[in-house]
C-alpha cells in the first residue's frame, strides 16, 4: 500500500489541505487503489503548501502547491510512483530550500506522523529523556549550560543558568511552564513544532522537570492556535499512555505531569510574568522583577519558564551531547535558530540555520525576493518590538551580539519583509497604537506613553511642528525604554526609533503651513 | 417561608462548568472559555454564579472577563470573521483586505452585520505569516486572502450554513 503525506498543519489547512486530502481519497476509491494517508506536520516550505509527498522506492517525492482540482491529473501522471507532473519537485530532501538548511530542532517536523509515539521513537525520539533519566539533575543542567543554549523566545537568556537557579531553590513544589503564546507577527515556528512534532516539546519539558525536581508542567498556548492546542492535548494523552509522561516514567521512579492552558487573546501574556498571572486564572498583569520567576514563579513557587523552541532543543542536547549543539553557530550565539520568513516575501517558510546567516541570504537565497517583485525596503526582525532594518544592513550576520550592537535584535528569528511601497511613519504609528491596545496598564510609561506616542506621530505625519514633535517623541521613547516594567513598553520604541533613524524621509512631511 | 431564588438555565450551566473544573479559581480562564463555548458569550447574569462557585469576588471575575479580548458579554453573529491586522499582513496589503471586508459585510470591526449573520473582528497575528494576508472564519484558517478569495470564502461559509 502506498504511503502518502498530506499535512494538517494550520498553514497547509489555510491553503486547502483538507480538501486535497478528501479529493485524494475520492480519486483513489474511484480507481480502486488503497492508500495510507498520513496527516503530517509541515516541512516548512509554506509557499508550496499544500505539499503532498508520496513514499516511493526512490524515497519521498514532493508535489505542491496542490489544489483539489489537480488531484486527478496527479493520479494520471502516476504520482504514486513519483511520476512527472508540473507540480512535481522531485525528492523532498533534495529541494534546495530544504537541502540548504541545518535542521536540528525541526529535523522530524513534517517527516513523521505527529501523533505516533512509535514513529517518534523510530526517528530518535525520547533518546534524550532516556539519557536524562540516567543522570543526576545537576548533570542534566550542566549539559544544557555547556550547549550554550539561549532562550529562543527572544530575550536570549542562557537556559542553563535559569535551570540551575530552579534546581538550587528549595521548595515543596516546583513548576515547568512553556510559553507558547506566540503572539508576534512574523512568527509561526512554535505553532509548526507543536502541530508537527509535539512529542519533542513534551520530551524537553519532561527533561526539565526531572532535572530540577518539578513534578508539574503547564503549556500556555494562545487561543488563536486551535490546531496546536488540539494536537498538544492529544500528544500529551498518547505520551501518558506510552508511559513517557505521568507517574513513574519508564519505571524510573520519577514523575511529571503536563497540561495545556489556553490563552484568551491578550498579547501581553507572552511576557513571562504576565503569563504566570494568566496561568493562575487572573488578569495578565506584569509582575515587577525581582523576584525572578525562577525563585518565585507560578503560585509563588520556583518555576522554569521557557519558549517552545528552547525546550525542543533540549532532547538533542541530551542524546547527542552538548558539543553537538554547540558546534553550530558563532560567537556567543550557539546552535541553530529556526528563522521564519514572512510578510512580503515570495517563498515564505521556516529556515533553520546556524546563527551567522545574513538577512540578505534569507531574503534572496531562500525567500526569492519580495512577493510583489518590488525592491525590499525594510525588514522588521524579531517581532513587533524589533527594529526595522534598512537594506544597507541586510548583510549583517544574524547573531544576538552583532544585531544588538547595531541597534536591532535577532529575537526569535521572525523576519517580516516590506517592499518599497511601505510608509515607515505609519509603521512607527502602528507600533505605538499596538502598544496602546495591548498594554496591561500596570506601568505608566507603557499605558500612557503609547497613547501619547500615537498622538505625537499623528502630528508629525500632519506636518505640525515636525522638529519639535520629533524631540518630544524621542523624549517619550526614552521614558518608555527606561521606565517600563517589561519588554512591551521598553521595546516599543525600538521599531519607532529605528524607523525614524533609517527612514527619516518618511517623517519629513509637508508642513501644515505649506499644505494650506 | 423564604425560598431560594431559582437559578436561570444559563446560571446552572455555568455552575456545572465550574464544577467540572473543581471550582478552582486558577482555572477561571478555562471556565470562561467553556461557558462562552456553551452559551455563546459570558452573560453578565452568570458572573455572580461563577464568582460564588470559585470563591472570588464578582469584581475579580469581571476584571478577568474584561481584560481578555476573547470574552464577550453579548453573543456574536452566526459566523465570526477574524482578519489579521498585524505587521506581516500589513506588508501584504492587508489594509485593502480590511476595507474590502468592511464594505462587503457592511459592518465595521468589532461589529455584527445588521442581519446578525457575521461578526467582523480584528486579530493581531494568526501565525500564518508566510502566507499573509490571513484570516480565520469560524475557527478555520485561510491564507493568501485577497478580495476575490474573501468573497468566495464568505459565500461558501454562508451557503454551507444555509444547507
Amino acid at each position: 500500500m502506498t504511503r502518502m503525506f498530506i499535512p494538517d498543519d494550520a498553514a497547509a489547512l489555510s491553503m486547502g489541505a483538507d480538501k486535497v486530502a478528501a479529493a485524494v481519497k475520492r480519486e483513489a476509491d474511484k480507481r480502486g487503489l488503497e492508500l495510507d494517508i498520513v496527516r503530517n506536520g509541515s516541512r516548512g516550505l509554506l509557499f508550496l503548501e499544500p505539499l503532498v509527498e508520496v513514499e516511493t522506492v526512490k524515497g519521498r517525492v514532493a508535489y505542491g502547491p496542490v489544489a483539489a482540482r489537480d488531484v486527478a491529473s496527479l493520479f494520471d501522471a502516476d504520482f504514486l510512483n513519483g511520476g512527472r507532473h508540473r507540480l512535481g519537485h522531485g525528492p523532498t530532501e533534495e529541494i534546495d530550500y530544504l537541502k540548504k538548511q541545518e535542521r536540528v530542532t525541526f529535523a522530524r517536523c513534517g517527516v513523521i506522523d505527529p501523533l505516533s509515539v512509535d514513529d517518534y521513537v523510530a526517528h530518535g525520539g525520547f533518546a534524550g529523556l532516556r539519557a536524562a533519566l540516567k543522570k543526576s539533575g545537576g548533570d542534566v543542567v550542566k549539559d544544557v549550560t555547556d550547549s550554550g543554549l539561549r532562550g529562543r523566545g527572544g530575550a536570549g537568556f542562557p537556559t542553563g543558568i535559569k535551570w540551575k537557579t530552579v534546581l538550587d531553590a528549595k521548595a515543596d513544589q516546583k513548576y515547568v511552564c512553556c510559553n507558547a503564546d506566540e503572539g508576534d507577527s512574523g512568527t509561526f515556528a512554535d505553532r509548526m513544532l507543536m502541530e508537527g512534532d509535539p512529542f519533542t516539546l513534551i520530551e524537553g519539558m519532561t527533561i526539565a522537570g526531572i532535572a530540577v525536581g518539578a513534578t508539574k508542567g503547564l503549556i500556555y498556548i494562545r487561543s488563536e492556535y486551535p490546531h496546536a492546542i488540539a494536537k498538544m492535548k492529544q500528544a500529551i494523552a498518547k505520551a501518558v499512555a506510552a508511559r513517557y509522561l505521568g507517574d513513574n516514567i519508564q519505571d524510573s521512579g520519577k514523575s511529571f505531569t503536563l497540561a495545556v492552558r489556553t490563552g484568551a487573546g491578550a498579547y501581553i501574556c507572552g511576557e513571562e510574568t504576565s503569563m504566570l498571572d494568566s496561568l493562575e486564572g487572573k488578569r495578565g498583569m506584569v509582575r515587577p522583577k525581582p523576584p525572578i520567576p525562577a525563585l518565585e514563579g507560578l503560585f509563588g513557587k520556583p518555576t522554569i519558564i521557557n519558549n517552545v523552541l528552547s525546550f525542543a532543543a533540549v532532547p538533542d542536547i541530551l542524546s547527542k551531547g552538548a558539543e553537538f549543539y554547540k558546534n553550530y553557530g558563532m560567537g556567543r550565539s550557539r546552535g541553530t535558530l529556526p528563522f521564519q520568513l514572512a510578510g512580503n516575501i515570495k517563498h515564505g517558510g521556516l529556515v533553520e540555520k546556524a546563527f551567522g546567516i545574513t538577512l540578505r541570504q534569507l531574503l534572496e537565497d531562500f525567500g526569492g525576493g519580495t512577493h510583489s517583485g518590488r525592491p525590499a525596503r525594510a525588514i522588521q526582525v524579531g517581532g513587533p518590538l524589533g527594529s526595522y532594518v534598512p537594506a544597507s544592513q541586510f548583510d549583517l550576520p544574524m547573531d544576538y551580539e552583532t544585531f544588538a550592537a547595531n541597534g536591532a535584535m535577532v529575537g526569535h528569528g521572525g523576519i517580516v519583509v516590506f517592499d518599497d511601497t511601505v510608509d515607515m511613519a505609519l509603521q512607527a504609528r502602528f507600533a505605538m497604537e499596538f502598544c496602546a491596545i495591548e498594554s496591561c496598564g500596570k506601568c505608566t510609561p507603557c499605558r500612557i506613553g503609547s497613547v501619547r506616542g500615537v498622538e505625537v506621530i499623528d502630528r508629525i505625519i500632519a506636518g505640525i511642528e515636525r522638529d519639535k514633535n520629533l524631540i518630544v517623541l524621542d523624549d517619550l521613547c526614552q521614558t518608555m525604554v527606561e521606565g517600563s516594567l517589561c519588554a512591551m513598553g521598553g521595546l516599543t520604541p525600538m521599531p519607532v526609533q529605528s524607523a525614524i533613524k533609517h527612514f527619516p524621509e518618511d517623517f519629513d512631511r509637508p508642513t501644515a503651513k505649506a499644505a494650506e | 417561608m423564604l425560598t431560594k431564588p431559582e437559578m436561570s438555565p444559563d446560571g446552572e450551566r455555568a455552575r456545572d462548568v465550574c464544577n467540572r473544573h473543581g471550582n478552582r479559581p486558577d482555572e477561571l480562564i478555562e471556565i470562561l472559555h467553556e461557558v462562552q463555548e456553551e452559551l455563546g458569550c459570558v452573560p453578565q447574569a452568570v458572573v455572580p454564579v461563577i464568582a460564588k462557585a470559585i470563591n472570588l469576588s464578582r469584581a475579580e471575575v469581571h476584571g478577568v472577563i474584561t481584560f481578555y479580548h476573547d470574552f464577550r458579554s453579548e453573543p456574536a453573529g452566526r459566523h465570526v470573521v477574524k482578519i489579521c491586522r498585524a505587521e506581516s499582513c500589513q506588508a501584504m496589503n492587508g489594509e485593502a483586505l480590511c476595507n474590502h471586508a468592511k464594505a462587503a459585510l457592511k459592518t465595521g470591526f468589532g461589529e455584527t452585520s445588521a442581519n446578525g449573520q457575521v461578526t467582523l473582528e480584528a486579530v493581531y497575528c494568526l501565525g500564518n505569516c508566510a502566507l499573509s494576508p490571513a484570516m480565520m472564519v469560524d475557527g478555520h484558517l485561510h491564507g493568501r486572502v485577497d478580495a476575490r478569495r474573501f468573497d468566495e470564502i464568505i459565500e461558501e461559509t454562508l451557503s454551507e450554513a444555509a444547507q
